[in-house]
């Protein structure tokens, strides 16, 4: 359960951190460990065990505290389980009626569909904001790359809870400098303008936090990545005559092809999911029903009504449209990581 | 000037511009909320905003660390500190422990648990709320630090283990051999060659699973839901809510004090978030 890495888009999974794990030439160095276990093994059983040993720990907290909690939200989805059986009433089993009551609900394809579409509209603005910025990057002095860096990373840097509390406090309706700020503008008025009233204007918002908290992690993974595409290439398209963007799209979009659709996959995981951002944004103004995401719908559901059958139904739809999301990327860093 | 020679010069003026623009938009967030944080709060709730902190005062900050109401601010920096970093010590043991196993052994199920490690990565945790409150619930551990912590730990681990792994599979065991041909034993050869070579990297997966924990808010939110037992996010909710019609400077205020070390930590490892993805992803 990666709440908080994939929530706070501080550091997904095998993408980032760390240096790769397998170099090439690393099958040698297998045989090398395997001669090594075996010549450890005159201790023959201590060295059988002691990979099982050391996975024990870890092992028993994930399937603990993911693993058990998982059956139980399978086994609530196809039960009748709201207030009377979380006070010990019996919850029967129901079959499919909860997937059936949920699928058959128009709310239901409403916040998904409002999920998707703001999903959507966020990866493809953190995208090109984020590509845009890269390119930039590449073309800046020193210095000034400098600055723009140290720029992104404060960005990147704050809890999302505390980005949502400052934006807040920015779009605020009374006292909101950006308010002031567009009312500077001849003959514009916005002072006593709410932005979370309306659900559209609310969205609109909710996109700037978020898309200014993501396009650094964009900016910076394209920008490595970009610096990794060989100039000779670059410069003899630049000399067949070739203009910037056809050396883009030629060149080295095909080289940062995996790194785009990694980016990609893991930007809509996170958006698709949103919850912190959106929920924190309706405590401080906006209309509940017109503007939850999937994951505040889940949390409305179950903790807010108290209907934890259909919360847990909603919720193995979100596992299974997340794991379906994540496919591709499971599969890439498995190759990538040579295992 | 040749015209080649304008053009390049325009469009690096106008890079720098835009350059200029981006570490504005960037910035001007932060910037604003220690600005809010330090001017007292009727000045801030005036007709124009002040764009630096021409009264400075440290009274939203007294505001907030005094603050004994509904939200006391100290509860909740405590608890955030022990769950935090009872999770970052917990899931480091416990991940470098499987990241040892998968990286210096070959056994049966060892893709297996590679793979089981990156899905539960990706099962998102508000599906998982409404299990894991019933989990917890019925072995009395909501509204502790044990109960969260735990969940912590669970939520940190996939990712710590996949970081660590990387980090330790980096160490060539060649080096540990070669320190017990000169006579160390298995464990001195790890203790004194392997085990200083990994520190930074233990350091900087420490410093993620802080990061992620200090932030959390779903699960604390749903786990801690008895005031007294508030972490600083949920805290820092409540305590916006109750005075966002009053007083947004201690908000700032408080604001500031929940990101400052997530900023501090986050500066010190930012340098690992992108080099993996590259290295490995430009091969072809």
């Amino acid at each position: 359960m990666a709440v908080a890495p994939l929530g706070t888009r501080a550091a997904p999974t095998s993408a980032t951190a760390g240096p790769p794990a397998n170099l090439p030439g690393d099958r040698e160095r297998d045989r090398d460990r395997d001669r090594i276990a075996r010549r450890d093994r005159r201790g023959r059983r201590v060295v059988a065990l002691t990979p099982a040993m050391l996975l024990i720990p870890a092992t028993a907290v994930l399937l603990v505290i993911i693993g058990w909690p998982l059956v139980q939200l399978l086994v609530i989805s196809f039960q009748e389980f709201g207030r009377a059986q979380v006070f010990g009433a019996p919850a029967p089993f129901v079959g499919f009626d909860n997937y059936a009551d949920v699928l058959g609900d128009a709310t239901f394809w409403e916040v998904l569909g409002r999920s998707i579409l703001f999903a959507a509209a966020n990866v493809i603005l953190a995208m090109g904001l984020g590509t845009l910025v890269a390119l930039l990057m590449t073309r800046l002095a020193r210095a000034l790359r400098l600055l723009v860096s140290v720029g992104l990373l404060l960005a990147w840097a704050m809890p999302a809870l505390t980005a949502v509390v400052v934006w807040g406090w920015m779009f605020d309706t009374q006292f909101g400098v950006i308010n002031y700020l567009l009312s500077q503008l001849p003959g514009v008025d916005m002072i006593g303008h709410s932005w979370l009233i309306d659900p559209l204007s609310f969205f609109g918002v909710a996109t700037v936090i978020i898309t200014w908290q993501s396009v650094p992690f964009v900016a910076f993974t394209i920008y490595a990545g970009l610096t990794q595409v060989p100039t000779e290439v670059l410069e003899a398209a630049q000399l067949d005559g070739a203009n910037g963007f056809a050396r883009f799209r030629f060149i080295v979009f095909p080289y940062l092809k995996s790194i785009f659709l990694v980016v990609t996959i893991l930007q809509v995981i996170w958006d698709m999911r949103v919850f912190t951002q959106i929920y924190a944004l309706q405590g401080i103004g906006g209309i509940r029903e017109q503007t939850s995401t999937i994951g505040v719908y889940i949390y409305q559901v179950s903790v807010g009504s108290g209907d934890f059958a259909a919360g847990g139904a909603i919720a193995v739809i979100l596992v299974v449209i997340m794991m379906a999301i994540s496919a591709y990327y499971v599969r890439a860093s498995i190759k990538e990581e040579q295992l | 000037m040749t015209p080649a020679l304008v053009r390049r010069r325009v469009s690096t003026v106008v890079l720098s511009a835009i350059a200029i623009v981006v570490f504005v938009a960037s910035v001007f967030p932060v910037y604003w909320m220690l600005n809010s944080s330090f001017l007292p709060n009727n000045a801030i709730r005036g007709p124009v905003p002040h764009f630096w902190p021409d009264e400075f005062t440290l009274r939203n900050y007294e505001t907030v660390l005094g603050d004994g109401g509904r939200a006391p601010f100290l509860p909740a920096l405590m608890t955030s500190l022990t769950v935090t970093l009872i999770t970052v010590a917990a899931a480091l043991l416990l991940a470098f422990l499987a990241a040892l196993a998968v990286t210096r052994f070959r056994f049966t199920g060892r893709r297996s648990f590679i793979i089981a490690i990156l899905l539960i990565q990706m099962i998102p945790g508000e599906a998982m709320i409404v299990s894991t409150f019933r989990v917890l619930d019925g072995w009395q551990l909501l509204n502790t630090i044990a109960g969260l912590t735990i969940v912590y730990v669970a939520t940190v681990l996939p990712f710590t283990i996949w970081t660590l792994r990387g980090f330790v599979g980096g160490v060539p065991i060649e080096l540990e051999e070669a320190a017990m041909i000169d006579g160390c034993t298995r464990m001195q050869a790890f203790r004194r060659v392997t085990f200083p070579l990994l520190a930074p990297g233990l350091v900087a997966t420490g410093v993620f699973a802080f990061i992620q924990a200090w932030n959390e808010f779903l699960l604390a939110l749903v786990i801690m839901q008895r005031p007294d037992m508030m972490t600083l996010p949920v805290w820092l909710r409540t305590f916006q809510q109750a005075t966002q019609t009053t007083n947004w400077a201690a908000i700032m205020a408080g604001s500031t004090l929940m990101a400052i070390p997530v900023i501090i930590f986050f500066l010190i490892v930012q340098g690992r978030m992108t080099s993996g993805l590259v290295a490995g992803a430009v091969k072809g």
